[in-house]
């Protein structure tokens, strides 16, 4: 069922997870100027960004990514962090 | 002070280094160019056996360093052409039988009677590629379009700068333009993107190539279609002698109903 996968754009082709991987592992590689941003300081980023937004939103902590992604020009840092259906957290009373 | 130095790495090995070698020394050969082919492989030599010179050897690179024989006695010439030669590795030796100094005196000699030099680095990033950048005008960077190949031919760009032979330029080897079409490999831009060098050349993944190494003759020098690999590496020779040669079309051939039928299978 590999075509219905495609054609309901389900499954991510190849070559692009390819380069995401690439990209992800040469920004480590090449390290020059920002060397000191390890997969363990990411991690330590990822955990705090949810802390921080779980106290205002209902989000899903199993499911947030944060990822340095980086080209010839720039650097960035990119977080996804998906919401739970039900939206805003009710205040703690 | 003529000849122009060109290296040939790529970090990974089994990329096609030994293969761009035989053949581009061959297409320039083919041009009415005087070409030198080095073989740095110093203990795993095999430009000899891709170019069919293997039979012919006397006297070896490290042989020439160590002062048991003239450079000139070192040089193969192939009768296939006017003026091709090769000079081979040493096969029982290592990498510190010869020093980057080395490299760079045996080019100096060899600059004044030819057009070209091109020599073929050993994988990896240790004193043998070091020894084959050190003499090197022009660095040739080849890759796969596939992850571990794109990776290290980054760390070799990295290098090229830091040894101030850079820009580099870059040849990717073996692409598979079927398999492009439908998204499962990296394209031409994909790589491009990643490593941001200038394309010297892409050359298709092509059964020719193998044919052509089990009879020892450079596959340049068949005449093939025109989306072979014979022609790519015909293109990247006029490109280094500064003509302009638009990069290979290398769609697939298919009609629209078989690649309809290829990405239905996931194919």
């Amino acid at each position: 069922m590999r075509w219905l996968d495609r054609l309901l754009g389900r499954e991510e082709r190849s070559s692009s997870v390819a380069k995401t991987r690439l990209q992800m592992v040469l920004t480590h590689d090449r390290g020059d100027i920002r060397g000191d941003i390890s997969p363990g300081l990411i991690e330590l980023i990822k955990d705090d960004i949810i802390k921080v937004i779980a106290e205002h939103l209902a989000i899903d902590p199993d499911n947030v990514v944060v990822n340095l992604t980086r080209n010839s020009r720039e650097s960035r840092l990119v977080a996804e962090i998906p919401l739970q259906e039900n939206g805003r957290r009710k205040r703690p009373t | 002070m003529h000849a122009k130095v060109i290296t040939v790495t790529s970090g990974k090995g089994g990329v096609g280094k030994t293969t761009v070698t035989a053949n581009l020394a061959a297409a320039l050969a083919m041009l009415g160019k005087r070409v030198a082919a080095i073989d740095s492989d110093i203990g795993l030599r095999n430009l000899d056996v891709v170019m069919g010179l293997e039979n012919r050897i006397v006297y070896d690179l490290v042989d020439v360093v160590e002062g048991r024989c003239r450079l000139s006695q070192a040089m193969i010439r192939d009768k296939r052409f006017a003026e091709l030669y090769l000079i081979p590795a040493a096969q029982t030796r290592d990498k510190m039988a010869v020093s980057p100094s080395d490299m760079v005196l045996v080019c100096d000699q060899l600059r004044p009677d030819m057009d070209y030099v091109v020599i073929d680095s050993p994988a990896g990033i240790e004193r043998g590629f070091r020894n084959a950048i050190a003499p090197a005008d022009q660095v040739i960077v080849v890759t796969n379009p596939e992850v571990s190949a794109v990776r290290d031919a980054d760390r070799i760009i990295g290098l090229i700068e830091a040894e101030e032979k850079g820009p580099g330029q870059l040849i990717i080897n073996r692409i598979k333009p079927s398999m492009v079409a439908r998204g499962d490999m990296l394209s031409i831009a994909d790589v491009l993107d990643i490593l941001a060098i200038d394309l010297l050349g892409v050359v298709p993944e092509d059964e020719a190539i193998l044919i052509s190494s089990n009879r020892g003759l450079p596959v340049a020098m068949s005449a093939t279609n025109s989306a072979s690999a014979s022609q790519a590496f015909r293109n990247i020779a006029q490109r280094l002698e500064g003509n302009d040669v638009p990069i290979l079309d290398l769609a697939p051939q298919s009609g629209i109903l078989s690649r309809l039928r290829n990405w239905v299978r996931g194919e």
